[in-house]
């Protein structure tokens, strides 16, 4: 008790309204939350990948870590890794990426994540595209060998899963489809997180829940790309792929739960965000059905991760008695 | 949906808006006291929105309890009455918490002065009729009213005649008496409505009178029982309705209670009136029927002194003109953790640092916290989430208009409606990133005004 009061100065302050604050609610609580609702999908990538997960989860947690300190130390600035953004852009890149890919893709993406996808812009709150997606699309188009579908199968890999190809690609390449079973649990070949729909369902609606993630950005995506796959399938009764295969393979739960939630990078009002997540489900679902590649979730979150100021600039509420 | 209410139009509720902790439990059981006439009081000429008052007594001069010492200027304005009888001093100038030097009055008690029980009684006790209040005329129950001094007493001290009063341009069918009481802390509108019922209930009605409203509803907050209790015993025979909305800050604003009870939307820049509604506190109620039926003006006001950082925290019928450490001393004295002084609650009051600021008509309580209350942690950059959109009740963009105002881009601050904020404060308390929301905002709309000049 005396040591507590020994440890105030006995000054009375003046400060503007309010005088409290939320205390539960700061930057470094809502990453770490993201943190937590990453962590059913780590677990699900550790199980499947083994030790894959762990050496590109370390590789891309410390490149990043890495990089963040690198970064702030040039630009003479206090390092901000204690808010732990940093690490939630890790994660995320490496559960983007394929757990066989060699270690200096990791590397190289993490420093792209970090340095031209955040730390130009200003750091932390300030970029305008998700840092982790700008290094993974960095990788991709670098080092196409290496992360194109050939990167995720490897025929000797002692891990069993990673000598198949990913389901979205077997689909693409030969028409052989996976069972819904499989791509529910998450027991396919892929990116590290994005191969349990269950894994990112639970870790997707814990955030909604505690509203750290905007339910309105998954709830946008999902609908809008079961709406187009449904549209799809009906185009073409034949295919096996259906809307559910669509839902739950590939990486767009990942992506709408984990990715397209991040706040800097997404609309401010509930309209934007919902909005915002019709476009990723959108854009999903056309480079899927259209484009040469077999996934398209990257893709869909950079380019509304681009158009965001716009649907803010749309999006404007109009205040309470304001005439319409 | 959640329960509508009933018997009313409204949902009970309003969008968005936070939830503080309450910490009501500190004062609200600590039964009104009067406090002791003190040696001195300060009367300031600017305590309500609207012109100063002029000084209608000399130096030296002796007053009487209750006798005109400053009188109204113009319409929107109020009249100043001796809380106490003695000699006018020179006059001084005295810094209102909200930073702006006023003239004000000083007056050194002297001779008997009514106290204790004999003030309460004169102040609140008596008859107070529910019934054969239509031989008042309305004109004469604004006229009282006007005479009286009477501004809102919850807190934004706006001339209560202007309100009250016959109006030919625009029909009022409602007055809503607010209990509400959303700001933290403060209690004294819970205890006045225990201890003090029966002349709110008298005030809603001549308030009705003097009006033309048909209707009378009482809104207060479901986190208290016990005043509902009492304010419908009060109420029982009179056709007055309690309508009970939810616990929620800031609920208790005219424009969230409007919207929570009738379901009627003010218009942005408007007045409640444009909707029929009158909105009034339930302490400005009890002061209407003291004045109407007793002739007696407004110099006496409930205050709480509460939070962490206050030894006895407490509910105290006080003089209005008795400084703020006066109260502070009756309560104890500070705890010696105590951080930040405020006039009024921590959403909206006022912080101030000279302990001989005066107690003015405004003056809803005093609340001490403690470092650990208004501890927050470092402002960081904003990371767009939101929080700020999805608690504003005016449905505005706050950390839009924070950044606006820090750029100065005035085409920005004009497009985000800065002059709807009536800084409830609430975008600042959830921010994740602790940006001073609040203040940058009032910075833009100085900005905005400067402008339109």
């Amino acid at each position: 008790m005396k040591a507590e009061q020994t440890q105030y100065t006995p000054v009375i302050h003046v400060s503007p309204a309010p005088h409290l604050s939320s205390r539960d609610l700061t930057t470094r609580k809502m990453m770490r939350d993201v943190l937590l609702g990453l962590s059913p999908v780590v677990f699900m990538a550790l199980y499947v990948f083994h030790w894959y997960a762990v050496k590109q989860l370390m590789i891309c947690l410390l490149g990043c870590l890495a990089a963040e300190a690198l970064f702030m130390k040039m630009r003479a600035k206090s390092a901000t890794l204690n808010d732990y953004s940093a690490a939630v852009t890790g994660i995320i890149l490496a559960l983007s990426l394929p757990g066989a890919a060699p270690w200096y893709i990791g590397v190289i993406a993490s420093v792209v994540a970090i340095g031209m996808g955040k730390v130009v812009f200003g750091g932390i709150g300030m970029n305008i595209f998700n840092p982790a997606m700008v290094g993974r699309a960095f990788v991709m188009i670098a080092f196409a060998g290496a992360m194109g579908a050939p990167g995720y199968e490897q025929i000797h890999a002692t891990v069993d899963v990673i000598t198949r190809a990913t389901p979205m690609d077997a689909f693409k390449q030969t028409g052989a489809v996976a069972s819904l079973d499989s791509l529910f649990w998450g027991l396919t070949n892929g990116s590290l997180g994005e191969t349990s729909a269950l894994a990112c369902i639970l870790g997707g609606l814990y955030l909604c829940v505690r509203r750290t993630a905007s339910w309105q950005i998954p709830a946008g995506t999902v609908v809008t790309a079961a709406a187009l796959a449904g549209i799809a399938n009906l185009v073409h009764p034949e295919s096996n792929w259906t809307a559910l295969h669509h839902l739950l393979g590939g990486s767009l739960l990942f992506g709408a739960f984990f990715i397209a939630t991040d706040p800097v990078t997404s609309p401010l009002t509930p309209k934007g965000k919902f909005i915002f997540g019709i476009g990723v489900g959108f854009f999903v679902m056309v480079l899927r059905l259209f484009s040469g590649y077999p996934e398209g979730v990257m893709f869909a979150v950079l380019l509304m991760n681009g158009v965001t100021p716009l649907i803010n600039h749309w999006t404007i509420p109009r205040p309470l008695g304001a005439i319409p | 949906m959640r329960s509508k209410l009933q018997e009313f139009p409204g949902k009970g509720s309003f969008a968005h808006g936070v939830h503080p902790p309450g910490k009501k439990e500190l004062a609200a059981d600590v039964p009104i006291e009067v406090i002791p006439p003190p040696p001195r009081v300060i009367l300031p000429l600017l305590q309500s929105a609207g012109a100063a008052c002029i000084p209608k007594v000399k130096s030296k001069q002796q007053v009487l309890f209750g006798e005109l010492v400053a009188e109204a200027q113009g319409f929107v304005s109020a009249p100043l009455h001796a809380p106490l009888s003695g000699i006018v001093q020179k006059s001084v100038v005295t810094t209102l918490p909200n930073g702006r030097h006023v003239r004000a009055i000083a007056i050194q008690a002297e001779g008997e002065q009514l106290q204790g029980q004999a003030l309460w009684d004169e102040i609140f006790g008596g008859d107070w009729p529910k019934q054969g209040l239509q031989e008042f005329d309305p004109k004469r129950i604004a006229e009282a009213i006007a005479r009286a001094g009477i501004v809102g007493l919850g807190g934004a001290a706006f001339p209560t005649h202007v309100k009250i009063m016959p109006n030919e341009k625009k029909t009022v069918d409602t007055i809503m008496i607010n209990g509400c009481e959303c700001e933290p802390y403060l209690t004294p509108d819970y205890r006045l409505m225990l201890e003090a019922a029966a002349p709110i209930i008298t005030g809603a009605l001549l308030a009705a009178r003097a009006t033309g409203a048909r209707h009378i509803i009482i809104g207060i907050e479901d986190n208290k029982p016990k005043a509902i209790e009492s304010m419908k015993r009060a109420a029982a025979g009179t056709g007055i309705k309690i309508a009970v909305v939810k616990t929620k800050y800031p609920q208790g604003s005219e424009k969230q209670l409007i919207q929570a009870v009738t379901n009627r939307t003010v218009p942005l820049g408007g007045l409640p009136l444009d909707v029929g509604v009158v909105v009034s506190n339930v302490a400005t109620a009890a002061a209407v029927a003291r004045a109407v039926l007793k002739g007696r003006p407004l110099t006496h006001r409930v205050v709480s002194v509460t939070g962490g950082g206050i030894v006895h925290p407490k509910n105290l019928l006080v003089p209005i003109g008795i400084s703020l450490g006066e109260l502070i001393d009756y309560c104890g004295g500070m705890t010696a953790d105590a951080a930040r002084m405020i006039a009024g609650g921590p959403m909206m009051g006022f912080a101030f640092h000279d302990l001989a600021t005066p107690v003015t008509k405004g003056t809803s309580g005093l609340t001490i916290l403690t470092h650990k209350e208004v501890e927050r942690e470092q402002e960081t950059t904003c990371i767009r989430c939101g929080r700020c959109v999805d608690v504003c009740p005016m449905n505005l963009v706050p950390t839009r208009l924070a950044l606006a105002a820090r750029h100065k881009n005035l085409d920005l601050i004009r497009k985000y409606s800065v002059m709807a904020c009536f800084e409830c404060g609430c975008c600042a308390y959830i921010c994740p990133a602790n940006i001073p929301l609040v203040q940058l905002v009032r910075t833009g709309k100085t900005m905005f005004l400067a402008d339109r000049k």
